[in-house]
Protein backbone atom coordinates (compact mmCIF):
# COMPACT_ATOMS: atom_id res chain seq x y z
CA UNK A 1 0.00 0.00 0.00
CA UNK A 2 1.42 3.28 -0.52
CA UNK A 3 1.90 5.73 2.59
CA UNK A 4 -0.42 7.98 1.37
CA UNK A 5 -3.13 5.72 0.96
CA UNK A 6 -3.07 4.13 3.97
CA UNK A 7 -5.87 4.71 6.65
CA UNK A 8 -4.67 6.48 9.68
CA UNK A 9 -6.50 3.79 11.96
CA UNK A 10 -7.79 0.53 10.75
CA UNK A 11 -9.67 -2.56 12.40
CA UNK A 12 -9.41 -5.34 10.73
CA UNK A 13 -12.21 -8.04 11.22
CA UNK A 14 -12.25 -6.77 15.50
CA UNK A 15 -14.10 -8.82 17.62
CA UNK A 16 -15.23 -7.64 21.38
CA UNK A 17 -17.18 -9.58 23.58
CA UNK A 18 -17.51 -9.36 27.23
CA UNK A 19 -18.64 -12.61 28.39
CA UNK A 20 -21.57 -13.92 25.73
CA UNK A 21 -22.45 -10.91 24.95
CA UNK A 22 -20.80 -10.20 20.92
CA UNK A 23 -20.32 -6.74 21.01
CA UNK A 24 -18.13 -6.70 18.33
CA UNK A 25 -18.83 -8.95 15.29
CA UNK A 26 -15.68 -8.85 12.89
CA UNK A 27 -15.79 -5.48 12.30
CA UNK A 28 -13.81 -3.53 9.99
CA UNK A 29 -13.50 0.40 10.05
CA UNK A 30 -10.64 2.56 7.96
CA UNK A 31 -10.44 6.08 9.57
CA UNK A 32 -8.02 8.48 7.30
CA UNK A 33 -5.67 11.20 9.18
CA UNK A 34 -7.23 14.12 9.48
CA UNK A 35 -11.09 12.84 9.25
CA UNK A 36 -14.07 13.92 11.36
CA UNK A 37 -15.78 11.02 12.11
CA UNK A 38 -19.23 10.52 14.21
CA UNK A 39 -20.34 6.93 15.04
CA UNK A 40 -23.97 7.17 15.79
CA UNK A 41 -26.47 4.55 16.38
CA UNK A 42 -28.59 2.57 19.40
CA UNK A 43 -27.32 2.05 22.68
CA UNK A 44 -25.20 -1.27 22.88
CA UNK A 45 -24.95 -1.31 19.26
CA UNK A 46 -21.05 -1.08 19.90
CA UNK A 47 -19.74 2.45 19.29
CA UNK A 48 -18.35 3.51 22.58
CA UNK A 49 -16.55 -0.06 22.68
CA UNK A 50 -14.65 1.15 19.09
CA UNK A 51 -13.23 4.35 20.81
CA UNK A 52 -12.27 2.14 24.21
CA UNK A 53 -10.25 -0.27 22.57
CA UNK A 54 -8.67 2.56 20.56
CA UNK A 55 -7.90 4.20 24.21
CA UNK A 56 -6.64 0.40 25.36
CA UNK A 57 -9.58 0.51 27.76
CA UNK A 58 -10.81 -2.68 26.55
CA UNK A 59 -8.40 -5.13 24.51
CA UNK A 60 -9.88 -6.75 21.33
CA UNK A 61 -10.62 -10.91 21.48
CA UNK A 62 -9.97 -11.10 18.03
CA UNK A 63 -8.91 -9.40 14.73
CA UNK A 64 -6.60 -6.49 15.10
CA UNK A 65 -6.48 -3.28 15.11
CA UNK A 66 -3.43 -0.90 13.14
CA UNK A 67 -3.06 2.89 13.93
CA UNK A 68 -0.51 4.64 11.76
CA UNK A 69 0.15 1.23 9.50
CA UNK A 70 1.32 -0.42 12.22
CA UNK A 71 -0.23 -2.83 14.61
CA UNK A 72 -2.17 -1.23 17.60
CA UNK A 73 -3.89 -3.93 19.71
CA UNK A 74 -1.20 -6.02 19.07
CA UNK A 75 3.03 -6.39 18.18
CA UNK A 76 5.23 -8.53 16.52
CA UNK A 77 7.12 -10.75 18.07
CA UNK A 78 9.42 -12.15 15.27
CA UNK A 79 7.54 -11.85 12.38
CA UNK A 80 4.65 -13.45 14.65
CA UNK A 81 1.65 -10.76 15.63
CA UNK A 82 0.72 -11.73 19.40
CA UNK A 83 -0.82 -9.29 21.94
CA UNK A 84 -0.05 -5.97 22.58
CA UNK A 85 2.38 -5.63 26.26
CA UNK A 86 2.04 -2.57 28.00
CA UNK A 87 5.26 -1.36 26.84
CA UNK A 88 4.20 -1.38 23.50
CA UNK A 89 0.43 0.13 24.20
CA UNK A 90 2.32 3.09 26.39
CA UNK A 91 4.72 3.87 23.46
CA UNK A 92 1.64 3.65 21.25
CA UNK A 93 -1.19 5.21 22.42
CA UNK A 94 0.79 9.10 23.31
CA UNK A 95 -0.62 9.95 19.71
CA UNK A 96 -4.30 9.02 20.87
CA UNK A 97 -6.48 11.43 23.68
CA UNK A 98 -10.01 10.89 24.89
CA UNK A 99 -12.67 13.02 26.25
CA UNK A 100 -15.41 10.78 28.77
CA UNK A 101 -18.86 11.09 28.88
CA UNK A 102 -18.61 11.87 32.99
CA UNK A 103 -15.82 13.88 32.11
CA UNK A 104 -13.49 11.92 35.02
CA UNK A 105 -11.79 15.03 36.35
CA UNK A 106 -9.09 14.18 39.10
CA UNK A 107 -10.91 15.71 41.58
CA UNK A 108 -7.79 15.80 44.13
CA UNK A 109 -6.29 18.10 41.39
CA UNK A 110 -6.85 21.71 40.24
CA UNK A 111 -7.99 22.53 36.99
CA UNK A 112 -4.52 23.48 35.99
CA UNK A 113 -2.93 20.30 37.47
CA UNK A 114 -5.57 17.89 35.84
CA UNK A 115 -4.72 19.71 32.90
CA UNK A 116 -0.59 19.95 33.28
CA UNK A 117 -0.16 16.33 34.80
CA UNK A 118 -0.45 14.25 31.48
CA UNK A 119 2.12 16.52 29.62
CA UNK A 120 4.65 16.74 32.44
CA UNK A 121 4.88 13.00 33.92
CA UNK A 122 4.24 11.29 30.54
CA UNK A 123 5.63 13.03 27.64
CA UNK A 124 8.27 14.62 29.85
CA UNK A 125 6.92 18.13 29.04
CA UNK A 126 9.02 20.94 31.63
CA UNK A 127 6.87 22.38 34.30
CA UNK A 128 6.82 25.49 33.23
CA UNK A 129 5.86 25.15 29.53
CA UNK A 130 2.92 22.21 30.09
CA UNK A 131 1.84 25.33 32.73
CA UNK A 132 2.07 27.71 29.97
CA UNK A 133 0.19 25.52 27.78
CA UNK A 134 -2.67 24.79 30.04
CA UNK A 135 -3.34 28.43 30.01
CA UNK A 136 -3.86 28.76 26.29
CA UNK A 137 -5.77 25.93 26.11
CA UNK A 138 -7.84 26.93 29.22
CA UNK A 139 -8.59 30.65 26.99
CA UNK A 140 -9.56 28.35 24.28
CA UNK A 141 -12.08 26.64 26.09
CA UNK A 142 -13.09 29.53 27.76
CA UNK A 143 -12.22 29.02 31.53
CA UNK A 144 -8.73 30.63 32.06
CA UNK A 145 -10.04 32.51 35.45
CA UNK A 146 -10.87 28.73 36.71
CA UNK A 147 -7.38 27.69 36.49
CA UNK A 148 -6.57 27.42 40.19
CA UNK A 149 -10.33 25.87 40.88
CA UNK A 150 -11.29 22.53 42.36
CA UNK A 151 -13.41 20.09 39.72
CA UNK A 152 -16.07 20.29 42.65
CA UNK A 153 -16.77 23.84 41.92
CA UNK A 154 -17.16 23.64 38.30
CA UNK A 155 -20.56 23.06 36.43
CA UNK A 156 -20.72 19.72 34.08
CA UNK A 157 -20.02 21.59 31.20
CA UNK A 158 -16.80 23.49 32.62
CA UNK A 159 -15.52 20.16 33.72
CA UNK A 160 -15.96 18.77 30.22
CA UNK A 161 -14.12 21.87 28.83
CA UNK A 162 -11.34 21.56 31.22
CA UNK A 163 -11.52 17.44 30.03
CA UNK A 164 -11.21 18.78 26.62
CA UNK A 165 -8.19 20.76 27.27
CA UNK A 166 -6.94 18.01 29.12
CA UNK A 167 -6.77 15.89 26.69
CA UNK A 168 -5.70 18.63 23.48
CA UNK A 169 -2.54 19.18 26.27
CA UNK A 170 -0.94 15.87 25.24
CA UNK A 171 -1.07 17.23 21.86
CA UNK A 172 -2.83 13.79 20.64
CA UNK A 173 -3.37 13.15 16.39
CA UNK A 174 -6.76 11.35 17.42
CA UNK A 175 -9.35 12.38 19.72
CA UNK A 176 -11.73 10.42 21.07
CA UNK A 177 -15.10 12.07 22.04
CA UNK A 178 -17.71 9.49 23.93
CA UNK A 179 -20.63 10.79 24.10
CA UNK A 180 -18.86 14.14 25.70
CA UNK A 181 -22.64 16.14 25.99
CA UNK A 182 -24.76 13.35 27.07
CA UNK A 183 -24.14 14.08 31.11
CA UNK A 184 -24.86 17.53 30.45
CA UNK A 185 -27.90 20.04 31.24
CA UNK A 186 -29.26 20.87 27.93
CA UNK A 187 -28.42 24.51 28.11
CA UNK A 188 -24.91 23.62 28.62
CA UNK A 189 -24.54 21.41 26.01
CA UNK A 190 -23.81 24.42 22.97
CA UNK A 191 -20.85 25.70 24.97
CA UNK A 192 -19.14 22.69 24.60
CA UNK A 193 -19.94 21.67 21.23
CA UNK A 194 -19.05 25.19 20.19
CA UNK A 195 -15.78 24.32 21.44
CA UNK A 196 -15.38 20.89 19.54
CA UNK A 197 -16.51 22.79 16.42
CA UNK A 198 -12.99 25.45 17.00
CA UNK A 199 -10.98 22.22 17.71
CA UNK A 200 -12.22 20.73 14.38
CA UNK A 201 -11.84 23.96 12.49
CA UNK A 202 -8.58 25.07 13.90
CA UNK A 203 -6.79 21.68 13.84
CA UNK A 204 -5.92 18.95 11.85
CA UNK A 205 -6.75 16.09 14.70
CA UNK A 206 -8.48 13.35 13.19
CA UNK A 207 -11.78 12.88 15.35
CA UNK A 208 -13.96 10.09 16.35
CA UNK A 209 -16.93 11.26 18.16
CA UNK A 210 -19.89 9.10 19.44
CA UNK A 211 -23.13 11.45 20.07
CA UNK A 212 -26.22 11.57 20.27
CA UNK A 213 -26.17 15.77 18.76
CA UNK A 214 -27.24 14.73 15.17
CA UNK A 215 -26.72 18.51 14.56
CA UNK A 216 -23.96 18.35 15.38
CA UNK A 217 -22.80 15.03 13.49
CA UNK A 218 -23.56 17.13 9.98
CA UNK A 219 -21.41 20.04 11.29
CA UNK A 220 -18.11 18.32 11.79
CA UNK A 221 -18.33 14.88 10.18
CA UNK A 222 -16.77 13.67 6.94
CA UNK A 223 -18.27 10.63 7.41
CA UNK A 224 -20.67 9.19 9.49
CA UNK A 225 -21.08 5.32 10.38
CA UNK A 226 -24.47 4.14 11.73
CA UNK A 227 -23.89 1.19 13.81
CA UNK A 228 -26.74 -1.20 14.74
CA UNK A 229 -25.83 -4.77 17.12
CA UNK A 230 -21.99 -4.42 16.62
CA UNK A 231 -21.85 -3.74 12.50
CA UNK A 232 -22.08 -0.71 10.54
CA UNK A 233 -25.07 -0.65 8.98
CA UNK A 234 -24.52 2.36 6.80
CA UNK A 235 -21.88 4.68 6.41
CA UNK A 236 -21.41 7.59 4.19
CA UNK A 237 -21.26 11.68 4.12
CA UNK A 238 -23.58 13.53 6.79
CA UNK A 239 -25.84 14.60 3.92
CA UNK A 240 -26.84 11.14 2.87
CA UNK A 241 -27.13 9.42 6.33
CA UNK A 242 -29.23 12.27 7.22
CA UNK A 243 -30.90 13.52 3.64
CA UNK A 244 -30.95 10.33 2.16
CA UNK A 245 -30.62 7.03 4.32
CA UNK A 246 -30.61 3.59 2.87
CA UNK A 247 -30.94 1.47 5.41
CA UNK A 248 -34.25 0.86 7.20
CA UNK A 249 -32.52 0.60 10.27
CA UNK A 250 -30.93 4.00 9.92
CA UNK A 251 -34.27 5.94 8.96
CA UNK A 252 -36.03 4.27 11.95
CA UNK A 253 -33.54 4.80 14.31
CA UNK A 254 -32.85 8.67 12.78
CA UNK A 255 -36.91 9.10 13.33
CA UNK A 256 -36.90 8.37 16.58
CA UNK A 257 -33.64 10.38 17.39
CA UNK A 258 -34.61 13.57 15.37
CA UNK A 259 -38.43 13.49 16.82
CA UNK A 260 -37.21 13.23 20.18
CA UNK A 261 -35.51 16.76 19.11
CA UNK B 1 -6.43 12.47 95.79
CA UNK B 2 -2.94 12.64 97.49
CA UNK B 3 -2.30 9.69 95.88
CA UNK B 4 -3.30 10.45 92.36
CA UNK B 5 -1.04 13.58 92.15
CA UNK B 6 1.49 11.77 94.11
CA UNK B 7 1.68 8.82 92.00
CA UNK B 8 1.09 10.78 88.79
CA UNK B 9 4.88 10.91 87.69
CA UNK B 10 4.98 6.94 87.83
CA UNK B 11 1.48 6.83 85.93
CA UNK B 12 3.33 9.07 83.31
CA UNK B 13 6.19 6.64 82.84
CA UNK B 14 4.03 4.26 81.95
CA UNK B 15 1.83 6.19 79.86
CA UNK B 16 5.52 6.91 77.64
CA UNK B 17 5.60 3.47 77.14
CA UNK B 18 1.89 3.19 76.23
CA UNK B 19 2.91 6.45 73.45
CA UNK B 20 6.02 4.82 72.35
CA UNK B 21 4.23 1.64 71.87
CA UNK B 22 1.37 3.42 70.01
CA UNK B 23 3.58 5.29 67.85
CA UNK B 24 5.84 3.08 66.60
CA UNK B 25 3.12 0.06 66.44
CA UNK B 26 0.85 2.46 64.11
CA UNK B 27 3.98 3.93 61.96
CA UNK B 28 4.67 -0.03 61.13
CA UNK B 29 1.07 -0.91 60.82
CA UNK B 30 0.59 1.87 58.59
CA UNK B 31 3.57 0.94 56.08
CA UNK B 32 2.43 -2.70 56.48
CA UNK B 33 -0.81 -1.28 55.92
CA UNK B 34 0.32 0.81 52.39
CA UNK B 35 2.33 -1.67 50.96
CA UNK B 36 0.64 -4.88 51.47
CA UNK B 37 -3.13 -3.35 50.61
CA UNK B 38 -1.58 -2.12 47.34
CA UNK B 39 -0.21 -5.41 46.19
CA UNK B 40 -3.54 -6.46 47.07
CA UNK B 41 -5.51 -4.33 43.91
CA UNK B 42 -2.49 -5.49 41.59
CA UNK B 43 -3.34 -7.90 38.99
CA UNK B 44 0.02 -10.15 39.36
CA UNK B 45 -0.91 -12.72 40.98
CA UNK B 46 2.18 -13.30 43.21
CA UNK B 47 1.55 -9.84 44.20
CA UNK B 48 -1.68 -10.25 45.44
CA UNK B 49 -0.93 -13.50 46.84
CA UNK B 50 1.83 -11.95 49.31
CA UNK B 51 -0.93 -9.41 50.41
CA UNK B 52 -3.43 -12.37 50.75
CA UNK B 53 -0.99 -14.68 52.99
CA UNK B 54 0.55 -11.42 55.51
CA UNK B 55 -3.29 -10.56 55.61
CA UNK B 56 -5.11 -13.74 56.56
CA UNK B 57 -1.94 -15.02 59.01
CA UNK B 58 -1.58 -12.08 61.10
CA UNK B 59 -5.24 -11.05 60.94
CA UNK B 60 -6.25 -14.79 62.37
CA UNK B 61 -3.71 -14.79 65.00
CA UNK B 62 -4.72 -13.55 68.71
CA UNK B 63 -2.21 -10.62 69.32
CA UNK B 64 -1.31 -11.59 72.65
CA UNK B 65 0.13 -14.93 71.33
CA UNK B 66 1.93 -13.31 68.73
CA UNK B 67 3.54 -10.83 71.46
CA UNK B 68 4.43 -14.34 73.41
CA UNK B 69 5.96 -15.85 70.29
CA UNK B 70 8.15 -12.84 69.49
CA UNK B 71 8.79 -12.28 72.99
CA UNK B 72 10.04 -15.89 73.86
CA UNK B 73 9.37 -18.29 71.69
CA UNK B 74 11.15 -16.60 69.24
CA UNK B 75 14.64 -16.82 70.93
CA UNK B 76 14.33 -20.58 71.46
CA UNK B 77 14.58 -21.41 67.83
CA UNK B 78 16.73 -18.88 66.38
CA UNK B 79 18.74 -17.92 69.20
CA UNK B 80 18.29 -14.53 68.36
CA UNK B 81 16.45 -12.71 71.37
CA UNK B 82 14.62 -9.43 70.50
CA UNK B 83 14.80 -6.78 72.88
CA UNK B 84 10.95 -6.50 74.73
CA UNK B 85 9.85 -3.56 73.87
CA UNK B 86 10.55 -3.83 69.86
CA UNK B 87 8.87 -7.68 70.43
CA UNK B 88 6.08 -5.92 71.39
CA UNK B 89 6.18 -2.98 68.86
CA UNK B 90 6.86 -6.12 66.23
CA UNK B 91 3.91 -7.22 67.22
CA UNK B 92 1.21 -5.12 67.38
CA UNK B 93 2.35 -3.09 64.20
CA UNK B 94 2.16 -6.50 62.31
CA UNK B 95 -1.40 -7.56 63.73
CA UNK B 96 -3.10 -4.43 63.36
CA UNK B 97 -1.12 -3.97 59.40
CA UNK B 98 -2.87 -6.92 58.32
CA UNK B 99 -6.33 -5.08 59.22
CA UNK B 100 -5.24 -2.06 57.57
CA UNK B 101 -4.19 -3.56 54.36
CA UNK B 102 -7.68 -4.78 53.96
CA UNK B 103 -8.72 -1.02 54.23
CA UNK B 104 -6.05 0.39 51.60
CA UNK B 105 -7.18 -2.47 49.48
CA UNK B 106 -11.17 -1.94 49.51
CA UNK B 107 -10.22 2.01 49.59
CA UNK B 108 -8.22 1.55 46.58
CA UNK B 109 -10.91 -0.64 44.59
CA UNK B 110 -13.23 1.61 45.54
CA UNK B 111 -11.56 4.48 43.21
CA UNK B 112 -14.31 5.00 40.27
CA UNK B 113 -12.59 3.19 37.85
CA UNK B 114 -13.22 6.27 35.48
CA UNK B 115 -10.02 7.21 37.38
CA UNK B 116 -7.86 4.57 36.74
CA UNK B 117 -9.31 5.05 33.12
CA UNK B 118 -8.64 9.19 32.64
CA UNK B 119 -5.50 8.31 33.78
CA UNK B 120 -4.47 6.27 30.98
CA UNK B 121 -5.93 8.12 28.40
CA UNK B 122 -3.04 10.60 29.57
CA UNK B 123 -0.76 7.92 29.07
CA UNK B 124 0.38 7.70 32.91
CA UNK B 125 2.37 4.35 33.98
CA UNK B 126 0.53 2.74 37.30
CA UNK B 127 2.97 4.12 39.38
CA UNK B 128 1.98 7.51 38.24
CA UNK B 129 -1.46 6.73 38.23
CA UNK B 130 -1.42 4.93 41.98
CA UNK B 131 0.63 7.65 43.27
CA UNK B 132 -0.89 10.86 41.93
CA UNK B 133 -4.93 10.00 40.92
CA UNK B 134 -5.70 6.51 42.89
CA UNK B 135 -3.85 6.81 46.42
CA UNK B 136 -4.86 10.44 46.99
CA UNK B 137 -8.43 10.19 46.36
CA UNK B 138 -8.61 6.27 47.92
CA UNK B 139 -6.54 8.08 51.44
CA UNK B 140 -9.66 10.31 52.49
CA UNK B 141 -11.70 7.24 52.10
CA UNK B 142 -9.09 5.50 54.24
CA UNK B 143 -8.96 7.74 57.30
CA UNK B 144 -12.11 7.08 59.51
CA UNK B 145 -11.01 3.66 59.27
CA UNK B 146 -7.62 3.94 59.82
CA UNK B 147 -8.71 6.22 63.12
CA UNK B 148 -10.54 3.22 64.11
CA UNK B 149 -7.00 1.20 63.84
CA UNK B 150 -4.57 3.33 65.45
CA UNK B 151 -7.26 3.69 68.94
CA UNK B 152 -7.67 -0.62 68.51
CA UNK B 153 -3.99 -0.48 68.83
CA UNK B 154 -3.58 2.09 71.75
CA UNK B 155 -5.83 -0.48 74.04
CA UNK B 156 -4.06 -3.06 72.48
CA UNK B 157 -0.77 -2.00 73.97
CA UNK B 158 -2.24 -2.95 77.38
CA UNK B 159 -1.10 -6.17 76.93
CA UNK B 160 2.68 -5.87 76.84
CA UNK B 161 3.10 -6.44 80.72
CA UNK B 162 2.70 -9.67 79.75
CA UNK B 163 5.95 -9.72 78.67
CA UNK B 164 7.58 -7.56 81.31
CA UNK B 165 6.73 -4.25 79.82
CA UNK B 166 5.93 -1.30 82.32
CA UNK B 167 2.96 0.40 80.36
CA UNK B 168 -0.09 2.53 81.78
CA UNK B 169 -1.94 -0.80 82.78
CA UNK B 170 0.73 -2.30 84.42
CA UNK B 171 1.92 1.04 86.61
CA UNK B 172 -1.88 0.69 87.34
CA UNK B 173 -1.27 -2.76 88.39
CA UNK B 174 1.69 -2.44 90.63
CA UNK B 175 -0.26 0.04 92.84
CA UNK B 176 -2.85 -2.39 93.58
CA UNK B 177 -0.59 -4.98 94.35
CA UNK B 178 1.42 -2.87 96.80
CA UNK B 179 -1.84 -1.76 98.03
CA UNK B 180 -0.91 1.75 98.15
CA UNK B 181 -4.64 2.95 97.24
CA UNK B 182 -7.75 0.84 96.38
CA UNK B 183 -8.55 -0.74 92.90
CA UNK B 184 -10.88 1.74 92.39
CA UNK B 185 -8.55 4.73 92.22
CA UNK B 186 -5.49 2.84 90.78
CA UNK B 187 -7.71 1.66 87.49
CA UNK B 188 -9.46 4.74 87.09
CA UNK B 189 -6.57 6.84 86.86
CA UNK B 190 -5.53 4.37 84.20
CA UNK B 191 -9.11 4.41 82.55
CA UNK B 192 -8.63 8.16 82.13
CA UNK B 193 -5.43 8.13 80.83
CA UNK B 194 -6.04 5.39 78.06
CA UNK B 195 -9.77 8.29 77.09
CA UNK B 196 -6.99 11.07 77.00
CA UNK B 197 -5.25 9.59 74.67
CA UNK B 198 -7.80 8.17 72.35
CA UNK B 199 -9.35 11.94 72.23
CA UNK B 200 -5.99 13.41 70.60
CA UNK B 201 -5.57 10.51 68.16
CA UNK B 202 -9.26 10.97 67.26
CA UNK B 203 -8.41 14.49 66.64
CA UNK B 204 -5.34 13.85 64.67
CA UNK B 205 -7.21 11.57 62.02
CA UNK B 206 -9.68 14.27 62.25
CA UNK B 207 -7.46 16.99 60.96
CA UNK B 208 -6.11 14.35 58.50
CA UNK B 209 -9.56 13.88 57.27
CA UNK B 210 -10.19 17.48 56.98
CA UNK B 211 -7.16 18.22 55.27
CA UNK B 212 -8.13 15.21 52.90
CA UNK B 213 -11.82 16.67 52.40
CA UNK B 214 -10.24 20.07 51.04
CA UNK B 215 -8.01 18.95 48.84
CA UNK B 216 -11.07 16.79 47.08
CA UNK B 217 -13.31 20.12 47.05
CA UNK B 218 -15.26 18.64 49.52
CA UNK B 219 -17.31 20.82 52.27
CA UNK B 220 -15.29 20.21 55.31
CA UNK B 221 -16.87 21.52 58.99
CA UNK B 222 -13.79 23.53 59.83
CA UNK B 223 -15.30 24.46 63.61
CA UNK B 224 -13.14 23.60 66.65
CA UNK B 225 -16.12 21.35 68.31
CA UNK B 226 -15.76 19.39 64.58
CA UNK B 227 -13.03 17.93 65.39
CA UNK B 228 -14.70 16.19 68.43
CA UNK B 229 -17.79 14.47 66.55
CA UNK B 230 -18.16 12.62 63.78
CA UNK B 231 -18.39 14.40 60.71
CA UNK B 232 -21.75 14.81 59.40
CA UNK B 233 -23.16 12.60 56.16
CA UNK B 234 -21.19 13.88 52.99
CA UNK B 235 -18.48 15.28 54.30
CA UNK B 236 -16.69 11.83 54.10
CA UNK B 237 -17.83 9.72 51.28
CA UNK B 238 -15.20 8.23 49.29
CA UNK B 239 -14.47 8.36 45.65
CA UNK B 240 -14.67 10.48 43.35
CA UNK B 241 -17.68 12.59 41.93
Amino acid sequence: MEPGNEPLIKFDKVVKKFGDNVVLDGLDLDVNAGERVTLIGPSGSGKTTILRLLMTLEHVNGGTIWVGGKPFSHMYRGDQLVPANEKYLREHRKTIGMVFQQFNLFPNMTVRKNVTEGPVHSLGVPKEEASERAVELLEMVGLADKIDAHPTQLSGGQQQRVAIARALAMRPEILLLDEVTSALDPELVAGVLDVLREIARGTDITMLCVTHEMGFARDVSDRVFMFDAGRIAESGPPEQIFGDPREDRTKSFLKAVLEHE
Amino acid sequence: MDFVINSLPLYWEGALLTIRLTVFGAALAFVLAVVVGTLGTMRNKAARAVAMVYTEVFRGVAALVLLFWFGNSLQEITGFRLETEFAAILALGLNVGAYGAEVVRSSINAVPRAQTEASIALNMTWWRRTRLVVFPQAWAQMLPTFGNLVIELMKATAIVSLIGLTDLTKVADDFRASAVADTFTVYSVALVGYFLFAQVLIVLVRLLERRANRKLGRPTDDSLLGLLRPPSIGTTTGGAR
